[in-house]
């Protein structure tokens, strides 16, 4: 196995062994059974309810996870200095940045896997047929979250865990209304406004493509051509990020 | 080749929140240690010497100058891979039992799964800690994670270990047995470059030190070099010296201090105390203790610093 593996695996060890991790994926195996709960008080619609409670929990807690993991990923390694015990050992900088990175994705792998689990648990006991196109919804927002870790990663290389947090949640909250920062200058058409909306659409990812949640639960059939391209797009955005991420790791000083 | 080469090696950090203003940490600081030697770097608090370590690991990057290590720059990976470093206070990941962290690092360091359970073992035992090797090292303490810090500095059989305070956290027989290690390290060819406070230790290690102060290198060279091996000082005890001869003494000596009926005088060198000592019979005084003493490390730090902050 190569360096970035091992520190991968690493990584990994790191966040199964934190307890947080169990209390966020236990919250949201909670959350997903008790639409079952929501289901019998609405009638004729228990599967839809259930269906669309079940991918809103393995959305936001994925989101969780990877902000409140993602955010700490380098900065934590500097405050705790154990960063300065590790990198002295033969591996570069961006094999770390790439370990980290690739770490923190297989654990958001894992619980979204344990989620996804959870979900078609319940709609078994629901006697649903197994329905694969849910599964094309899971992947996209699993895209969603490697874009996520990327961002909450590049924070991580240059500042503080609360700051990575707050500036990663921006992100994530404006990179939903993406489409609404392109259409700015048609609400507002003077001053540098519409210009400031237009930079912060190309700059930030557009998290509304990977959310196809709404289509595959009322049963639309969602192309296959619509999941590559987001995917082409997500993982451009996490190769983007990873190298800003890279460059400015590679410059910092650890004081 | 020599085993750490640094040529003008400057630092600069930016200090304050607001106003930034530049602070040099280190300034062309020229060094050259040799393979197979002990060295030490030395200086007060803020002198430079952490900051000359991360320099060197390339945990920062230098604003001026230059350093190599066996020859190679010191990003440079192979080099990387036969070298050692123990960090000042060492952190390691807690969430780790020792033994997980030593075979970790050994991945990092490319070593085989057998070779890795081998020295794994063989270190845990070197530096006394098998029996908490599959504890977590939240669990440590202070003297147990120094001893796993030197532990993982010596996985890879390196060629160059560079100790950051490595008796730090460490009881009286820790600090014993870190010294036999650095001893035998030295038996097999290996260079330890290390920075401390504790002056005894080096001196009683070193085959070279460097003294640091405010980032510039006040003296660098062997112990017998820098030490004045001749009696840098002469301890004189007597009595019967009344407050006559007392006044012919004090010029002829660095220090006169009255104990009870006795005084203690302190000669520098030979001479004065020849001068001393003919003053004081002739005067009626009776001469009741003669110690020569040696400069020690602690002494020469303290006068060269000193000398620094009266510059």
């Amino acid at each position: 196995m190569s360096r970035v593996g091992y520190i991968a695996l690493n990584t990994y060890r790191e966040t199964v062994r934190d307890k947080v991790l169990y209390n966020l994926v236990l919250f949201a195996l909670l959350m997903i059974a008790s639409s079952y709960i929501l289901g019998q008080i609405s009638v004729y619609q228990e599967v839809k309810i259930i269906k669309d409670l079940g991918l809103a929990a393995i959305s936001i807690f994925g989101m969780a996870i990877a902000i409140f993991v993602g955010i700490g990923l380098v900065s934590k390694e500097i405050d705790k200095r154990t960063l300065y015990s590790l990198l002295p050992k033969p591996i570069t900088r961006v094999q770390f940045l790439l370990g980290k990175y690739c770490g923190l994705c297989l654990t958001v792998l894992v619980n979204v896997l344990v989620m996804t689990a959870g979900l078609y648990f319940l709609l078994f006991l629901m006697s649903e047929p197994f329905e694969p196109a849910l599964l094309k919804a899971i992947f996209l927002i699993y895209v969603k979250l490697m874009v996520l870790v990327g961002v909450a990663l590049l924070f991580s290389t240059f500042t503080s865990s609360t700051l990575a947090g707050v500036f990663a949640g921006f992100v994530y909250v404006v990179g939903y209304f993406s489409s609404d920062l392109k259409n700015f200058d048609s609400v507002v058409e003077t001053g540098a406004l519409p210009q400031i909306t237009k930079v912060l659409y190309y700059l930030l990812p557009n998290f509304k493509n990977f959310d196809i949640k709404a289509p595959i639960v009322a049963g639309d059939i969602v192309p296959m051509t619509q999941i590559v391209w987001a995917t082409a797009y997500g993982l451009l955005y996490v190769s983007l990020l990873l190298v800003a991420s890279a460059w400015v790791f590679q410059r910092r000083n650890l004081k | 080749m020599s085993a750490v080469e640094t040529i003008g090696l400057t630092k600069d950090y930016e200090v304050g929140s607001f106003l930034k203003k530049p602070h040099r940490a280190l300034d062309h600081l020229d060094l050259e240690v040799e393979q197979g030697e002990i060295f030490g770097l030395i200086g007060p608090n803020g002198a430079g010497k952490t900051t000359t370590l991360k320099l060197l690991m390339g945990l920062v990057f230098p604003t001026e100058g230059d350093a190599r290590i066996l020859g190679k720059p010191v990003d440079d990976r192979r080099m990387k891979a036969e070298i050692g470093y123990l960090p000042e206070q060492p952190y390691f990941y807690d969430y780790l039992t020792g033994r997980e962290l030593l075979n970790y690092f050994g991945q990092l360091f490319g070593l085989s799964a057998v070779e890795r359970r081998t020295r794994t073992k063989e270190l845990l035992a070197k530096v006394g800690i098998t029996s908490a090797a599959d504890v977590p090292l939240r669990k440590y303490s202070k003297g147990m994670t120094q001893r796993l810090g030197v532990a993982q500095a010596l996985l890879n059989r390196p060629k160059i270990v560079f100790f950051d305070e490595p008796m730090s956290g460490l009881d009286p027989v820790g600090r014993r047995e870190m010294t036999l290690l650095v001893r035998e390290l030295q038996g097999s060819g290996v260079t330890v470059f290390f920075c401390s406070h504790i002056l005894p230790d080096v001196e009683q290690l070193c085959d070279r030190v460097a003294i640091l102060d405010k980032g510039k290198l006040v003296a660098v060279g062997r112990m017998s070099e820098i030490l004045d091996v001749s009696i840098d000082t002469i301890e004189v005890v007597a009595e019967n010296v009344e407050a006559e001869l007392e006044g012919k003494l004090r010029p002829l000596c660095r220090a006169l201090e009255r104990v009870g009926t006795r005084v203690r005088l302190s000669c520098a060198g030979q001479a004065d105390f020849d001068a001393a000592a003919a003053e004081l019979m002739q005067g009626g005084g009776r001469l009741l203790s003669v110690t020569p003493v040696k400069q020690t490390l602690e002494g020469l730090f303290v006068r060269k610093v000193g000398e620094k902050a009266q510059s």
